[in-house]
């Protein structure tokens, strides 16, 4: 007895440190909250100017010497990168007349049309085509009506543009990852040096992409594509080192001894036997290509994305819905799709029969209809394109019901709107504000210690002092206070959605389809509801970001509760635990590490959302790095960007230390 | 044995771990257990001394982790050893050149996998003629060829099917074709039959013996299964902890284990199908009546029946025919029950 208390007691001395410790945090905190700004100088509360570091000065004139004066002997570097953009040029042209203009000859209005583009018929039949191919009779009919919808809903244009421009930005996406992994898979010392700029690459907003692109490239579909490709290649990088590393030993043995020389073993053995996994990571560039695509419409990407930024700049939310809806009408065809290619698994044998026409009726088929489609679309114009007298435009019935919502429900919208903001969010707003910069770092230090230990406190204190001698702390915490209120609704909303799903088997399958749904959309999309429901401001952001973060939240919810062992909660059934205990007492606190992971994640794509809703009018780094857009002000871009991706960084790391604890104290490993 | 040394490996060392080839200089080629300890190495193959002959059965035994498999790979350089030769027909393949290596392996030897390691995007005929697209043989040559390796393996008619479709069994027959495509002369066998069920592995055991008796290839064998070894070996290497403890027949095993280890090994094998007339004869007796004949290498299983039914005990022979010592039916029945005999 004495031996234990005697154990106990440093833990007991140990828990009231800290306790106490926050507690006094606490009070000063109320004391600078209650005096502060009063009190204290103006520079604990933001860096005058003349004391910032002018790091955005420096990447600005880093950026005109680059385009004006750098040179690698034989070219300067303008000539490069007209020279990259040349080079995509023509095949996105080429795309582009294939599927939406036709092929033309001579400038501007005198363009002559040569040949015309592929018919809508033809599409429709290569896509339920791709989707028989793919799996089965029942997606071809998912994609095959999603393509319809397109033309019957007058969206046809605007999406062949977008997926002009993702039908050539993927291949080169692809091809750069892959490349880039293989040589990270080749040479270990190369992987390690590229892996903090991939997660570098994955934290800076979306945005802080197209500043310096926009600066590089100028405006046009050009750029956009370039900022595609560069957006959607680090996944598909981490996917090929990660699926050539998973090729089983064996293999690799196996091409050694075939006497592959290096090559043929990379080509010939190890990237087939990596396909399933490579294709996974064709998936992902897809979709982030189709988000890109759409948030470039900024810097002059075409096509849907286009159509709802403008509706959104005009207010004119019907028109802005169509093309909402006609961006997740595609979302879902190009993501099934892919996801079913990438599914399909090794191929199996078919006793062939007789001639090719026999062999491949889907080829036959697919090139009977363009080629017929294209001579009859001469004469009949309904054929070549959809015809305009049977389009449904459904904008003004949509603005009706929307008008009609914000009629009706006018008073219950405003009132919870109030409640929130008042009672939760500016409250959040104003602390974050009130405190100097020293003594929130100084906390933030305190925490990471307890979390991580001391290398943990030496990142969090160089990434934030980053921030503040840039200048940029307010709107930081600004950032801080949207991105920290969201993450807390969605995980108030998710979390418990996500143990309800676990413990409800059909709750669960309805969950994952909505789940599954929304992940796909772009995050574009997101806005469109929420400014038609709420306007512009601090609570529409808010609703946007929670819905698009909410996802992980309740994924990784689900998760946690279903991977515990049976065995844990039967012994709990055993000992007579009611069903409240075994959720509280058992279920919970094994599932701690992994809802913490999807907090993690919920918290990332919180900052990559919040960014877009620069859109509708925030006030923190996002605006900051929209406004760098605007003025293509390539330094106040990057600062900008930077400093969400810090923010983003010292969330992870603090979170994963959280998360690694929680494990080791459940013995998880 | 009279026939030459195919493979030989003289002192070979693979040790993993940190500087591990300055280690073992610095302990002048032979560190002990104590040594690899102490400086935090792991010895995955300690001293490996082994001479190959051509056309023979070399069987390497051990259970997991006893360095096997650590061995064979050194052996065909997919691992590079730490110290050490290793000679294929006297050339030193640890000094080959990466291009020589690729030649060699394409050309003399063929290896086959446990879990079988074909390419799950190539058909039957495909994984066999792999290795002879990647020297370049034109399509038809490597094709033909591989449909007759195919055919010898007992899968014709799979041809265009691709390996996901086929069982086990048959999956390893592919990788045994695949590796006889390019008609090696030294052939690698990783534990092939250890994936595969215990009805389905004796009958591939067959098949690998058959196999053996058209081909004649030199080999080497992996297995963890001792009586695996003792079924397919003219000679077994036992290993334990990264060192061959034995290299020997199958009945000089069982009649003189070196150590306890291999002794615990030989303990449950049916001695009756181990051991030769040879071995356990007495010695000859002009005066004593013989009932007939029987050869020296006859193994006892086969004769049991013969010698028992007979009173009188039969004169084993040589291969001239010239009577070397007798064996009794009591001779017949020690071995059967497990006793003590002694040349």
């Amino acid at each position: 007895m004495i031996l234990a208390a005697r154990n106990f007691k440093p833990e007991i001395r140990n828990f009231i440190g800290i306790k106490g410790f926050w507690l006094s945090a606490f009070v000063i905190s109320v004391f600078f909250y209650i005096e502060g700004k009063g009190l204290f100088p103006k520079w604990m509360f933001s860096l005058p100017r003349k004391w910032q570091w002018p790091i955005k000065d420096y990447v600005s004139d880093f950026m005109i010497w680059l385009t004006e004066d750098a040179s690698f002997g034989f070219f300067t570097f303008k000539e490069m990168t007209r020279g990259l953009a040349g080079l995509l040029e023509w095949p996105l042209s080429f795309a582009t007349s294939l599927l939406s203009s036709g092929f033309l000859e001579g400038q501007g209005s005198q363009a002559v049309q040569v040949l015309p583009s592929l018919s809508w018929i033809s599409v429709v039949t290569v896509v339920i085509a791709m989707g028989y191919y793919a799996r089965d009779w029942k997606l071809a009919a998912l994609v095959g009506g999603c393509f319809l919808y397109l033309a019957v809903f007058g969206q046809w244009d605007s999406a062949m543009i977008t997926l002009a421009s993702i039908a050539i930005a993927v291949p080169f996406g692809v091809a750069a990852g892959l490349l880039v992994g293989i040589a990270g898979y080749r040479w270990p010392a190369f992987e390690r040096s590229i892996s903090p700029l991939l997660d570098l690459m994955q934290t800076v907003p979306v945005f802080a992409y197209l500043v310096p692109i926009l600066f590089l490239f100028g405006f046009g579909p050009v750029a956009a594509m370039i900022a595609t490709v560069i957006y959607s290649m680090p996944p598909m990088i981490r996917i090929s080192i990660m699926s050539l590393k998973g090729v089983p030993s064996e293999i690799l043995d196996f091409g050694n001894m075939a006497g592959c020389t290096k090559r043929q073993l990379m080509w010939k053995v190890l990237v087939p036997s990596a396909m399933p996994g490579l294709m996974v990571g064709v998936n992902q560039v897809i979709m982030l290509s189709l988000n890109m695509v759409i948030i470039a419409s900024m810097i002059g990407a075409g096509g849907l994305g286009y159509d709802v930024l403008s509706s959104l700049r005009r207010l004119d939310l019907g028109g802005g819905l169509e093309a909402g809806i006609a961006i997740v009408v595609l979302a879902i065809a190009l993501d099934r799709l892919s996801q079913a290619f990438s599914q399909r698994g090794s191929p199996t044998y078919h006793e062939s029969k007789g001639s090719f026409v026999q062999n491949h009726p889907w080829l036959t088929t697919v090139a009977i209809v363009t080629a017929g489609t294209f001579v009859l679309g001469m004469f009949v114009p309904s054929i070549q394109s959809y015809p305009e007298s049977l389009e449904i435009g459904i904008g003004e019935s949509l603005a009706e019901a929307v008008k009609w919502i914000n009629i009706t429900f006018f008073d219950a919208l405003e009132s919870y709107k109030t409640v929130v903001l008042v009672y939760f969010m500016v409250p959040v707003k104003l602390v974050l504000l009130k405190m100097p910069w020293a003594w929130s770092i100084f906390l933030l230090s305190v925490l990471s210690w307890q979390l991580g230990g001391i290398r943990l406190v030496l990142l969090t204190l160089c990434l934030s002092l980053f921030i503040v001698v840039t200048g940029m702390w307010e709107k930081a915490m600004i950032t801080v206070y949207l991105c920290g209120v969201s993450v807390v609704i969605a995980t108030l909303f998710g979390v418990p959605l996500g143990i309800l799903a676990a413990e409800n088997e059909r709750l669960g399958r309805i969950v994952q389809v909505i789940i599954d749904t929304l992940q796909t959309l772009p995050s574009f999309v997101y806005l469109i509801p929420v400014v038609m429901l709420f306007r512009v401001g601090d609570f529409s952001a808010m609703v946007a970001v929670v819905l698009y973060a909410i996802a992980p939240a309740v994924r990784y919810a689900v998760h946690g509760i279903r991977q515990i062992p049976p065995a844990l909660i039967e012994a709990g059934i055993t000992s007579g635990c009611t069903k409240r205990q075994l959720l509280w007492k058992i279920k919970l606190p094994l599932a701690l590490p992994e809802i913490l992971l999807g907090l993690n994640q919920t918290i990332m794509l919180a900052l990559s959302m919040l960014v877009i809703t620069a859109l509708v009018g925030t006030r923190d780094l996002g605006q900051e790095v929209y406004i760098a857009l605007t003025k293509a002000d390539t330094g106040r871009g990057i600062v900008a960007g930077l400093a969400i991706a810090f923010i983003a960084i010292i969330a992870d790391r603090m979170i994963a230390a959280g998360s690694a604890k929680a494990r080791k104290r459940l013995g998880l490993g | 044995m009279a026939s030459s040394v195919k493979l030989a490996c003289k002192g070979v060392w693979k040790i993993f771990g940190h500087n591990a080839e300055s280690f073992l200089k610095t302990h002048n080629n032979a560190p002990g257990s104590e040594d690899l300890k102490s400086a935090g190495l792991i010895g995955g193959v300690r001293d490996a001394n082994i001479e190959i002959y051509s056309g023979e059965i070399f069987v390497i035994m051990g259970l997991s982790g006893s360095g096997k498999s650590t061995l064979v790979r050194c052996l065909s350089r997919l691992i590079e050893p730490t110290g050490g030769e290793i000679l294929l027909e006297g050339q030193d393949l640890l000094k080959a050149s990466d291009k020589e290596m690729i030649e060699i392996r394409r050309h003399k030897m063929g290896m086959v996998f446990q879990n079988f390691a074909l390419l799950p995007h190539l058909t039957v005929l495909g994984n066999v003629a792999f290795p002879l697209e990647v020297q370049g043989v034109p399509l038809k040559k490597r094709e033909a060829q591989a449909r007759s390796v195919i055919e010898l393996v007992g899968l014709k008619g799979r041809e265009n099917n691709f390996p996901r479709e086929l069982s086990g069994g048959q999956q390893q027959r592919v990788g045994i074709a695949r590796s006889l495509a390019v008609e090696p002369e030294l052939w690698f066998l990783d534990e092939p039959f250890s994936a595969l069920d215990p009805l389905i592995r004796r009958e591939m055991q067959d098949e690998f013996i058959r196999l053996q008796n058209v081909l004649n290839k030199t080999i080497v064998f992996i297995t963890h299964d001792f009586d695996e070894a003792i079924r397919l070996a003219d000679r077994i290497a036992i290993m334990k902890d990264g060192k061959i403890i034995q290299i020997g027949t199958p009945a000089e095993l069982v009649m003189n284990p070196a150590t306890d280890y291999v002794a615990e090994f030989t303990r449950h094998i049916p001695r009756a199908k181990v051991l030769t007339a040879g071995l356990v004869k007495e010695s000859f007796n002009e005066l004593v009546q013989t009932a007939g004949n029987i050869q020296l290498n006859a193994v006892i299983a086969d004769i049991a029946d013969k010698v028992e039914q007979s009173s009188k005990p039969f004169a084993v022979v040589d291969a001239e025919g010239k009577p070397v010592g007798l064996i009794s039916r009591k001779r017949v029945l020690d071995v059967l029950v497990g006793r003590e005999v002694t040349a």
